[in-house]
């Protein structure tokens, strides 16, 4: 009696056809999770430049501040008063005690509004900052 | 009997479609930036009221004043801002221990407040690079994570900015 092999006459194959699908489905995932933090910015301003600058590692533990050309004073979404920065800057202390602020102040200011803001930042103990300037070439 | 002729004709190998794929996710990966924040980094000092005042020798301060017209004053004296770097670094070297106290006039641009911040960002940077290539051989950029650590702690910056007079 001769035996038929049952196996091993044609090599078994994954169907490979649809591996892309898998990626891009992968791709789709991470572009649809990926959240991106857009601030609105509502003043107006030009960053002054400097040259001996460095790059804030950590985006995490920054919280901005813009002053514009005008004199209004901008933390996160909303225009803000002078005096409440002391409090908004305490409980964004509280909430992450490491916290860099990062100071967006139109060049053409004075430093008359940077000192106020300075002594309220030292008010609610967020004592790193960070003048934000471009690279001068 | 007829033959059948095998169906299906001449396939594209779609095997390496995946590795297309990645080739195009790992592309804008890679493409994508999003701003870094640049800029010059500070400590402020604690609140006036929460510290005791800290006694410093005189001769340990330099005072840099800047004005409203935004002429710079080093100890009384009248220098341009592309002087300071020169002037700091010396008057460093001459005192490792020295201050330099910043102080504005409420009329200062602030323009010129970071430009005389930068030249003393410079003067620093450039006594680092001087440490690491006399201790290590190397500029400042090429040394390890913990030889940079050991610079910065042997060159601190000690940039402090000064009490204003009056706060509105």
């Amino acid at each position: 009696m001769k035996f038929q092999k049952k196996f091993g006459q044609t090599k078994p194959t994954v169907p490979t056809a649809s591996l892309p699908d898998v990626i891009f489905q992968l791709i789709l995932f991470f572009m649809v999770t990926t959240t991106i933090k857009v601030f609105d910015v509502k003043v107006r301003y030009i960053l002054p430049e400097a040259a001996a600058i460095e790059k804030i590692e950590n985006k995490r533990l920054i919280s901005y501040i813009w002053v514009g050309r005008d004199g209004r004073i901008q933390i996160d979404d909303n225009i803000v008063q002078l005096d409440d920065i002391t409090d908004i800057m305490y409980r964004k202390r509280q909430e992450n005690p490491n916290v860099i602020v990062s100071l967006r102040i139109d060049k053409d200011s004075r430093m008359g509004i940077v000192m106020d803001i300075q002594q309220r930042l030292r008010k609610a103990d967020a004592l790193r900052i960070n003048y934000s300037t471009l690279q001068k070439l | 009997m007829f033959k059948r002729r095998k169906k299906g004709g001449p396939e594209i190998p779609s095997a390496s479609m995946a590795d297309i794929a990645f080739e195009l996710m790992i592309f804008f990966l890679v493409a994508t930036t999003f701003d870094v924040d640049t800029g010059i980094g500070l400590v402020l000092p604690p609140a006036a009221e929460t510290t005791e005042q800290v006694k410093v020798k005189q001769s340990d301060i330099a005072k840099l004043l800047v004005n409203a017209a935004g002429e710079v004053l080093l100890d009384g004296e009248l220098i341009t801002v592309p002087q300071i770097r020169e002037t700091i670094k010396n008057k460093i070297k001459a005192n490792p221990k020295l201050i330099v106290s910043i102080k504005t006039d409420r009329e200062t641009s602030y323009s010129r407040y970071i430009e005389v911040l930068d030249e003393l960002k410079l003067a620093y940077n450039d006594l680092r690079e001087e440490y690491s290539l006399k201790t290590f051989g190397k500029e400042f950029k090429n040394l390890t994570k913990d030889q940079q650590e050991e610079v910065k702690k042997e060159i601190p910056i000690r940039i402090s900015i000064a009490e204003p007079e009056e706060v509105k």
